[in-house]
């Protein structure tokens, strides 16, 4: 099945240049219909190639797989492949995707042709950077995803918009130009800028301090790490829900995809070197923006700052180096991938109604909308960690990581747990218990079919994972366990 | 080498000359009128002398006074059809404002031929008669609407600063002359192969003050907002591309050729002025609102970069720079090409303020423009960002990661100013209908665009070994 990756990668950028054609040539007052249901059905093509991938997927073999190799000029290929660690990384994009889609459907009314464009072409960056297994293609696609989302944020967005997308660019380039300066001399020092060739070099230890450090400013801003997490809450408030989804499901992980893909690997003295660093942060980040997610008032910047706490964990097992830290870190991402994209569906569901995202406005929606309350209360309970959903699995893994390694920060990140169940369920209880005090809310309506069918995927996914945990490791067993072989041979000790 | 062989190997430049000679004749006698064939034939001309530069014979004439290599073949052919696209601009504008007269594809030809003359440089005396011939036209195609107070500050400011430059090219040449006993950049390499003195030095540093100034690299800059600002539009056009390309070969020239053993003390110059052009274009152009001002800065910061690759001081830095030059011409041509298409009410929009909104009111420029703000940003896969990966990976094989890192931090800062004009055009509501804009500049501008992206990206298998071929012929390692 060569070119299968080639294929989902450029099957949302097909579909992206279909709306333009039918943006032309198509009757004007059809554009937004149109664009919508070619969207959703190029997403839903992805979302099946992209299962043909997994199904094609040999678990036992921790390479890369179905790997694509075209020569393109001074020393840079286009390389794809996919291994243990990209290829549910890959599923959950695609997955995510149609489900934003349909969000989108009703609720965005202007440019709706751009929109979709700009969401497809987003879908293709994110896809092709799990997927690239060249540095330059690599960096293509992560620095790319920049632009379309830099216009969903700035047009589609909310009354700060313009700020926010501002802060959002430039705060992730400043990071990312770093990597390419440590990219552009790993491809000095190394003579390739293949990704598999490059995990098998042996930096010397000077220079893979400063390597880490260029690939750490860049994928710290995108994760978010405390404290260059700043960014983040004013994007997920500004941008369009599905922007929110798409921004905590897809983007941040990005950040883990790269830790877990070039700075394990390549530089494993440098990791060691600064896993303390790393643990530190990731505390704090547990820790503090808890407590900030605490005090919010507006329901988005609330789930953004446990964004950034829950990815605290992601970090934290990460660098715990052993099995169950890298194992729990990227089965978090994907369970957060999961909540997190529903968790801000569910405050879309109330915004698109009411159009506020104040939780002093709401209360007692219980009454009104009992369907909504029971689906908020699943993805509430996810996002704290309780027990047979997704949630539980991954910060009970990334705990046990590194409490391995640190028991100080295990049990610091411990605190973390409970935190997040004061706020979340702070939260859950002011809007949609107590007594339905702003007349404004007496009309609004439960779920209807569209949003129902939007939830109904995500509910799935957070319980299967939640019960069923083996279908997440058993596949990227293999290529953790090379990871952490490629860590073990490298760092000092 | 026999005089006709010289003159073959001149062929080029012998075509330019000889079609300018024709052309002024009929333009002489057909007057005003006369100006659209003669445009067309500049143009037939330019892509001639490209042609010629591509197939005729290559070799060192006149005595090592004209050298004809990969390296000048290369940016000939880059220069001679930029210089043609830029009559397709022009020409139709200068209709358009009425201010169509037949000297002005004649003066685009006399710059090309100074132009080519600069890459071909072999002796100080070449060098200084390119660099004077194409700057001399240059004065006068900036002022080139007499009539408009502007364009005629720009013209006279433009001269005198460059008249100043000349100084200092002159005198660092004669210092060098004086000191290495030769004009011949040969001769020069030898003498300083057997000792630089502190003279011959100090001739190099007033001969880099002087090109650095004929390329707008800070802090020889201040004529260049100026200039841009008060310059017709479609003259801009031209003079941001080509003469650009043309002073940073005959930098190439002039130090890879003339200097070869004093590589360590060019260099050390070039970082500096390097360093401070990006972080001053960077950092001067945040404050700008007129978007031909915003686009001087724009280049200061561009030369800069460019400078970073031949500071490497490496063959594979001069490569760099050949090929950051030349998508670099390519996006400003395709940027002031858009420029010159909009005009609202029949006056030209220039600001952030008249660009408001501007994708609801013409997708198709705002897109293009959207395409060469974030190429120039370096914003991959666009075709600046493939400029930005030569020079600084130059750079870091040459062990200049920190300037790589403060060039790369600067294009952040620089962001903020491009993403000002995409937000401008994209978020912000419209401020009224634009006029109708012209095919000519529109096509220019979507040619650009579409090579900035995706065409670049299967180019780059072509240009890659034909830069490295070009850059092979300065001798460094």
């Amino acid at each position: 099945m060569t070119g299968i990756l080639s294929l989902t990668t450029f099957a949302p950028l097909i579909g992206a240049l279909l709306i333009l054609a039918f943006k032309q040539f198509a009757p004007k007052s059809d554009v937004a219909r149109n664009a919508r249901w070619i969207a959703l059905l190029t997403t839903l093509v992805t979302l099946a190639l992209s299962i043909l991938v997994v199904a094609g997927f040999d678990t036992s073999q921790p390479g890369m797989q179905f790997t694509e190799n075209l020569p393109w000029f001074g020393g840079v290929s286009y390389r794809m492949g996919v291994d243990g660690i990209s290829v549910l990384l890959v599923l959950l994009t695609a997955f995510l995707m149609p489900l934003s889609i349909v969000a989108s459907w009703a609720p965005i009314k202007d440019r709706v042709a751009e929109y979709m464009i700009a969401f497809l072409v987003l879908e293709t960056l994110m896809i092709g950077a799990f997927l690239a297994m060249d540095l330059i293609v690599f960096y293509i696609f992560f620095e790319g995803t920049l632009v379309p989302m830099f216009l969903i944020i700035g047009i589609w967005g909310g009354k700060n918009r313009v700020y926010a997308a501002y802060k959002f660019f430039l705060y992730t380039l400043a990071g990312s130009v770093l990597m390419l300066a440590a990219i552009l001399t790993m491809a000095g020092i190394a003579g390739t800028t293949s990704i598999p060739e490059l995990m098998a070099y042996h930096f010397a230890p000077g220079v893979q301090i400063w390597l880490w450090l260029a690939f750490f400013a860049s994928f710290a801003v995108k994760m978010p790490m405390w404290p260059v997490h700043t960014w983040l809450p004013d994007a997920h408030v500004e941008a369009p829900t599905a922007g929110s989804v798409i921004l905590a499901g897809v983007l941040l992980k990005l950040g883990g995809y790269g830790f877990l893909r070039f700075s394990l690997p390549m530089f494993p003295y440098a990791s060691a070197y600064f896993t303390p660093l790393v643990f530190a942060l990731s505390v704090i980040a547990i820790i503090y923006t808890s407590l900030v997610a605490f005090r919010q008032t507006d329901m988005k910047k609330l789930i953004a700052y446990s964004s950034v706490a829950h990815m605290g964990f992601v970090t934290m097992g990460i660098f715990s180096g052993n099995i169950q830290g890298i194992q729990g870190a990227l089965f978090q991402m994907l369970s957060h991938g999961v909540i997190s994209g529903a968790l801000f569906l569910c405050v879309g569901v109330v915004y698109d109604r009411m159009h506020t995202r104040e939780i002093a406005f709401y209360g007692g929606l219980v009454t009104r909308m009992p369907w909504y309350a029971a689906t908020f209360l699943l993805f509430t309970m996810g996002n704290v960690g309780l027990p047979g959903t997704s949630g539980f699995v991954g910060e009970f893994l990334t705990m046990t990581g590194a409490y391995g390694v640190s028991t100080t920060t295990a049990l610091f990140a411990a605190t973390g747990v409970i935190l997040s169940a004061v706020y979340a369920l702070t939260l859950y209880r002011r809007v949609v218990f107590g007594e339905m005090v702003n007349p404004k809310l007496a009309a609004i309506t439960d779920l209807d079919w569209r949003e129902v069918a939007t939830f109904a995927p995500l509910i799935a996914g957070a319980l299967i994972l939640g019960v069923y945990p083996h279908l997440v490791t058993d596949v990227t067993a293999s290529s953790v366990n090379r990871l952490i072989d490629l860590w073990r041979a490298g760092a000092p000790g | 080498m026999t005089f006709s062989g010289a003159l073959s190997v001149a062929l080029p430049e012998l075509i330019l000359s000889v079609g300018i000679l024709a052309l002024l004749v009929v333009g002489a006698f057909v007057g005003d009128k006369g100006t659209r064939p003669v445009a067309l034939g500049a143009g037939l001309v330019l892509v001639t002398s490209a042609a010629a530069a591509c197939f005729g014979p290559q070799g060192a004439a006149f005595n090592n006074g004209f050298v004809e290599d990969q390296a000048a073949v290369f940016a000939k052919v880059v220069i001679y059809l930029v210089s043609a696209v830029g009559l397709i601009i022009a020409e139709p504008w200068l209709k358009r404002v009425n201010g169509s007269r037949f000297e002005y594809p004649i003066l685009v030809l006399l710059a090309a031929l100074g132009m080519g003359m600069m890459v071909s440089a072999g002796n100080l005396i070449s060098l200084y008669i390119g660099v004077e011939l194409q700057s001399l036209a240059l004065y006068v195609l900036a002022a080139f609407r007499r009539d408009d107070p502007r364009a005629s500050e720009a013209g006279l400011k433009y001269f005198i600063l460059g008249a100043l430059s000349s100084g200092i090219l002159l005198y660092g040449a004669s210092l060098i002359y004086g000191f290495a006993g030769s004009t011949r950049f040969t001769d020069i390499a030898a003498a300083v192969q057997s000792g630089a003195g502190t003279g011959l030095i100090f001739g190099l540093v007033f001969l880099i003050c002087g090109i650095a100034f004929k390329v707008s690299a800070a802090p020889f800059h201040m004529w260049t907002p100026d200039v841009y600002e008060g310059a017709p539009t479609a003259v801009v056009a031209f003079l941001t591309a080509g003469p650009k390309l043309a002073g940073m070969v005959l930098f190439a020239r002039a130090l890879a050729n003339g200097f070869p053993g004093a590589v360590e003390q060019w260099r050390q110059v070039l970082i500096a002025i390097a360093l401070i052009s990006m972080l001053w274009g960077a950092f001067a152009g945040l404050a700008q609102t007129n978007l031909k001002r915003l686009w001087a800065y724009s280049s200061i910061a561009n030369v800069g970069y460019a400078l970073v690759g031949l500071a490497s001081g490496t063959q594979e830095g001069v490569q760099a720079m050949l090929v950051f030059m030349t998508l670099y011409i390519i996006d400003v041509t395709g940027f002031f090409a858009c420029l010159v298409a909009l005009s609202r009410d029949g006056r030209p929009m220039e600001t952030f303020e008249d660009m408001a909104g501007l994708f609801k009111e013409r997708p198709g420029v705002a897109a293009a423009m959207t395409i060469f703000s974030l190429s120039a940003l370096g914003m991959p896969p666009f075709s600046g960002f493939w400029g930005k990966v030569y020079v600084f990976k130059a750079a870091a094989a040459a062990n200049l990661q920190w300037l790589a890192a403060i060039g790369l931090l600067s294009s952040v800062v620089a962001a903020f100013y491009y993403l000002r004009l995409i937000k401008t055009m994209w978020f912000d509501p419209t401020r009224g209908t634009t006029d109708a804009s012209p095919l000519d500049a529109r096509g220019v501008a979507f040619v650009a665009a579409a090579f900035s992206f995706p065409v670049v990206m299967p180019a780059l298998a072509l240009i890659d070994p034909l830069s490295k071929a070009a850059a092979s012929a300065f001798g460094l390692n």
